[in-house]
């Protein structure tokens, strides 16, 4: 790839997702790039990118920012997180609901592990008097077609998953393996562009988006928390990646990354 | 320093283990089936215990049955680690009582996934 190349794939990125794409990163380009293009029958990434601005069709160009906006998918990821929202944060907020449904929305939620994680643990050890609805939502249609097949290779289903888990809610097809379509069933999905407004998708109780902030640009990073704390429910909570900083309005829970939303200052504010 | 006991009557599987097990910092012993393996754990009972299934003298399950009737033989975690990935086989393993279960082939991630599933840490 040529570094006119680089850049011009880094311009779409950040235009398209808010991705920030380094364009002097020649080998992870080429390496996410290189793929796409074998797949869709270009002979090089030169090619690929030619054909995309030649064509402009939005198919190709989503492909091509869809390469660059893959993450690592494991199951179980942070299982203190896990823990506590099934011990904490879910209970606490079925006695808050009082029997109406509790809203969580797994944002970014890519191949689908994250999401199908709390959906097994709810299955394994429901919370008493809690209806659960689980929402997910990704960019890529690729991985949103892969999340809702819920089909994993063996490589896939042993990145984070217990054994026992496994073996509860998984079938072997062949040398792959497929989620029990009870575990699937249990799951929304929409396709969802951080960076768009996202307040035509209502409030929810627990919103969780990791793995995708730290990736994006300032501006884009600032717009899409600002669509995320505007999704979380007044005393809800947000699961945003270890690193991040607590958001103004919330209050850190013991785990790095998840916060309260505090209604009080949200009301305020 | 945790010792984990590698448990395989492959050479080539016993050092790939080794390395990938002394990285995430365990000290590792090896056996090449069950009944070199359970001799070794009535001497020193080691922490974590890795175990192929099929072996000659003695496989993996019938392996773990003995180990589990020893002085001590309830503490160490056992994760069984072989080609066997049929999941009635599987859960024929953990019911059989191993704490957590590999299909090969792994890498180092999946090992220390593996592990700290079975809530061993080195």
């Amino acid at each position: 790839m040529t570094p006119g190349e680089r850049a011009f794939v880094a311009w779409l990125c950040e235009q398209r997702a808010g991705l920030a794409v380094d364009a002097d990163k020649a080998y992870l380009l080429e390496s996410r790039l290189a793929p796409l293009a074998r797949r869709e029958g270009f002979g090089s990434v030169g090619e690929l990118l030619q054909a995309l601005r030649d064509r402009e069709e939005e198919q190709l160009v989503w492909s091509v920012v869809e390469a660059m906006a893959q993450r690592d998918a494991i199951f179980l990821r942070d299982p203190p997180v896990f823990a506590l929202l099934r011990d904490q944060v879910l209970p606490r907020l079925a006695r808050q609901r009082e029997g109406e449904a509790i809203r969580v929305w797994c944002a970014a939620a890519g191949s689908g592990q994250e999401v199908y994680s709390l959906a097994m643990m709810l299955a394994d050890a429901p919370i008493a008097g809690a209806r659960v609805e689980l929402f997910a939502s990704e960019l890529a249609e690729r991985q949103l077609e892969k999340a809702q097949s819920g089909l994993y290779t063996q490589f896939e289903v042993q990145r984070g998953l217990p054994a026992r888990m496994l073996v509860r809610h998984f079938e072997k097809t062949d040398e792959a393996f497929t989620l029990s379509a009870r575990i699937r069933q249990m799951v929304r999905w929409r396709r969802v562009n951080l960076i768009d407004d996202l307040s035509r998708l209502g409030q929810f109780d627990v919103v969780v988006c990791r793995q995708v902030l730290p990736a994006m640009t300032p501006d884009a990073r600032s717009r899409a928390l600002a669509g995320l704390t505007g999704a979380t429910a007044s005393g809800g909570c947000l699961v945003l990646d270890a690193g991040c900083e607590t958001p103004a309005g919330y209050r850190p829970l013991g785990v790095a990354g998840v916060f309260a939303a505090e209604a009080e200052a949200r009301a305020a504010a | 320093m945790k010792t984990c006991l590698v448990v395989d009557d492959s050479r080539v599987i016993r050092k790939v283990a080794r390395r990938i097990l002394e990285e995430l910092g365990f000290e590792v012993a090896e056996a090449s089936d069950g009944a070199e393996a359970l001799a070794w754990c009535r001497v020193v009972m080691p922490e974590a215990v890795l175990v192929d299934w099929q072996m000659p003298v003695m496989g993996g399950l019938d392996f773990l049955r003995r180990l589990r009737l020893e002085p001590g033989g309830q503490t160490p975690k056992v994760v069984f680690c072989s080609v066997e990935n049929d999941l009635d086989r599987i859960r024929e393993a953990l019911d059989g009582g191993a704490d957590e279960y590999i299909m090969k082939p792994f890498d180092g991630e999946i090992m220390a996934y593996k592990l700290a599933a079975a809530g061993v840490a080195a």
